[in-house]
């Protein structure tokens, strides 16, 4: 069945996740983690930040020229003897894979890791046609068998401990001994392995997501740890790359540059094991690969973002590093946005994909903190395109009554300067009277749900406004 | 819709967007600039340095992913660098290969008589595979393979060992490096129908991060650099 978007629930879903045990104790392993060797990574590579200004203008110039780009790509991938499909919505990409797979009578479909695919809801249409999806990622395959959606663009299972995957196999694989000894991880990528390697080798049509589409010479490409992408587009006998209109640039040395952050802004690797560029179908003389290759291009609400204020979110490169140092989706994690795509990237698309109405509440899930921007291999103004939305969700009145009420107080003293520093001055020392000595406050009015789970520090000193223009006068 | 009218649509939503004209020549030519020209952007510093020092990099960064690699002076020396790889792995004395001359040309008879080959694209019982890179990257310690007869690409996924040869002169220091072989090779925006670039052997960090070998592809990538 096709997954509804909760996004309208956010506050629900926050209340959930903050207490779900399972859940706060797998969403340790994110700043742990991918954090520590994002900073590793970055510091070996002294021309980091330089590349990440260059990488931002090849983006941009491309999104100024796309059109271009894409007839330039399209043309390629045509001349290469590959077919492009161009689609609008979720419903055109799914109805394309199916008449793909039917043409072909396939039975079973192995699957790459795509965030469009999950843009689309891939998987249900298959079931629905009568074919079987089998993702073969990892992460993939364990948030498929517990019926899912990824809580991370790129560890879709990072919201589960290694005991719950336990269960979740014995569950499904029972057809293999119950006393077997799966105490380890090793063991449980073992069994994964032994059983999606019959699944390959079966496949009539493999699927793969794409990270990046070179105009140059109509290449597709997917970055990969573990191999399955590259079994599922060399054993079966059709390709189907699902990829959107924004992935383009122009050519193998822009996407080169690109490669150089993707890896190391998300699992803070240098490179991937994998980096695979796929030009059209088996070529004459080839022994393997497949024999036909497609590129599902889709848009869904992507061109209309195109020439205005969400213009720069079309860079993203979805290498997920914006979501490993949020304080609110390491606090949450994925599941509580309510959508595909989660943390500060997912406050800011979402809305654009699927309408204010849905998502509206994603853009309030920040705390302006600017980490999500500091880190960002695209340069992406995350915290700016969120106070966009939030500007055009309190002009259309969308807000919660109270929030609206909060934000006018502040906008009658913001226009008002002196005042403004006088009022805070004076909410500062009141904050500090109602702390204890340890200044902190351990509940705070109209803040409830914030304060449930940790304490809020109670200003110190004096006010931003006046340590400015005290350091001025030093 | 049909396909034809969605790309259509797709296409002028995307000029009135970004409010320009189909018929633009200065843009069309700025774009065709941009990829005839395919100038090379940054390069870390890292890997412009002299090419011995380039293959020592190569060496370390791919041991750094968990790669083993061993060198040879001479072709005629791989046959038993093989061999003595399968033995310390108690892996069997077993390979597949391709059509790849240097692989076709080793003197395998002399130097390995018990060393079975097989020929082809990978089979599912394989264990080991043998391929020949183009070339060997040196700032992240990747190897470049491509596909055709010679070095079939499912033999660098199927099975569970992977052994490739590179020589050392093909050992070059950047990405960028190798599309221009590539360009030389097949010409101008045109590639193989797959460029793999390899780094280390299969991994996953799919399960608390923990980082596992032999997800899908091979467990082991043994590099042998020949010279
Ligand atoms: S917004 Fe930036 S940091 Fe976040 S996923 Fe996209 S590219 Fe990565």
């Amino acid at each position: 069945m096709k997954p509804q978007p909760t996004s309208r629930n956010f506050k629900r879903n926050v209340v959930e996740a903050l207490d779900n045990e399972q859940l706060q104790r797998a969403l340790t392993n994110v700043p742990a983690g991918f954090i520590e060797k994002r900073r590793k990574a970055r510091e070996k590579l002294p021309e980091f930040d330089a590349l990440r200004d260059q990488a931002r203008d090849i983006k941009n110039h491309t999104l100024r020229h796309l059109d271009l780009y894409l007839e330039e790509y399209e043309t390629q991938v045509t001349a290469s003897g590959g077919h492009v499909h161009w689609c609008e919505t979720p419903e055109d990409v799914n109805a394309a894979v199916i008449e793909i797979c039917r043409k072909h009578s396939a039975r079973s479909v192995t699957k790459g890791k795509s965030m469009v695919s999950e843009e689309v809801h891939l998987n249900a249409a298959l079931d629905e046609a009568g074919i079987e999806p089998v993702e073969t990622d990892l992460g993939e395959y364990i948030i498929q068998l517990r019926n899912e959606t990824p809580s991370h663009i790129i560890a879709p299972a990072v919201h589960l401990n290694r005991d719950q995957i336990e269960a979740d196999f014995r569950a499904t694989h029972t057809d293999l001994p119950a006393d077997r000894n799966l105490d380890d991880s090793s063991a449980l990528v073992n069994e994964a392995r032994q059983i999606l390697r019959k699944k390959f080798i079966d496949s009539d049509v493999g699927v793969t997501g794409a990270n990046l589409l070179i105009a140059e010479t109509g290449t597709s490409i997917i970055v990969t740890n573990e191999g399955n992408g590259d079994l599922t587009l060399s054993l079966p006998k059709v390709h189907v790359v699902l990829a959107t209109i924004e992935k383009l640039v122009p050519t193998l040395e822009d996407a080169s540059t690109i490669l150089r952050l993707l890896a190391r802004s998300g699992t803070g690797q240098e490179f991937s094991a994998y980096t695979t560029y796929s030009t059209g179908p088996r070529r004459d003389g080839d022994p393997d690969g497949p024999e036909e290759y497609h590129v599902i291009l889709l848009d869904n609400g992507r061109t209309n973002m195109l020439g205005g204020v969400f213009q720069d979110m079309l860079r993203c490169i979805r290498c997920g590093a914006c979501l490993n140092h949020c304080p609110v989706y390491q606090a949450v994690g994925g599941h509580a946005y309510g959508w595909v795509y989660p943390g500060p990237m997912g406050s800011v698309l979402t809305p654009s994909l699927i309408g204010v109405d849905e998502a509206g509440h994603l853009p309030n899930a920040s705390t302006f903190c600017g980490r999500c921007e500091e880190v960002c291999p695209m340069r992406i103004p995350l915290p700016k395109m969120m106070r966009h939305w939030r500007e055009r969700e309190f002009e259309r009145h969308l807000t919660p009554a109270m929030i609206r009420s909060g934000l006018s107080v502040w906008a009658f003293f913001a226009k008002r300067p002196a005042l403004y520093r006088v009022a805070t001055g004076v909410a500062m020392r009141l904050l500090k009277l109602w702390s204890g000595r340890d200044g902190k406050l351990e509940t705070l009015r109209f803040a409830g749900g914030w304060t449930k789970h940790r304490d809020f520090p109670a200003p110190q000193g004096s006010t931003f406004m006046a340590q400015w223009a005290k350091r001025r006068h030093d | 819709m049909t396909e034809p009218a969605k790309r259509q649509a797709i296409l002028e939503r995307m000029r009135r967007a970004l409010a320009v004209d189909a018929d633009d020549t200065a843009r069309r030519a700025t774009v065709t600039k941009r990829i005839t020209e395919h100038a090379p952007n940054l390069i870390p510093a890292r890997a412009r340095i002299a090419h011995k020092d380039q293959t020592a990099l190569f060496r370390q960064q791919a041991e750094a992913v968990q790669a083993t690699v061993t060198d040879v002076k001479t072709e005629e020396d791989v046959p038993e660098a093989i061999t003595e790889y399968l033995r310390s792995q108690n892996l069997p004395q077993s390979v597949r290969y391709g059509e790849d001359v240097l692989l076709n040309g080793l003197p395998w008879r002399a130097k390995s008589p018990t060393l079975e080959l097989n020929k082809g694209p990978a089979q599912p019982a394989d264990e080991v595979s043998l391929c020949r890179a183009i070339a060997g990257i040196a700032e992240t310690g990747t190897l470049v393979l491509t596909s055709g007869i010679d070095n079939p690409t499912t033999l660098n996924f199927l099975p569970e060992n992977h052994i490739v040869v590179v020589s050392a002169k093909h050992i070059t220091g950047t990405y960028e490096d190798v599309w221009q072989i590539l360009r030389k090779e097949y010409g101008e925006r045109t590639l193989p129908r797959t460029v793999n670039m390899i780094s280390g052997p299969s991994r996953t960090g799919d399960i608390e991060q923990r980082i596992e070998l032999g997800a899908h592809g091979p467990r082991r990538l043994h590099i042998i650099i020949i010279g």
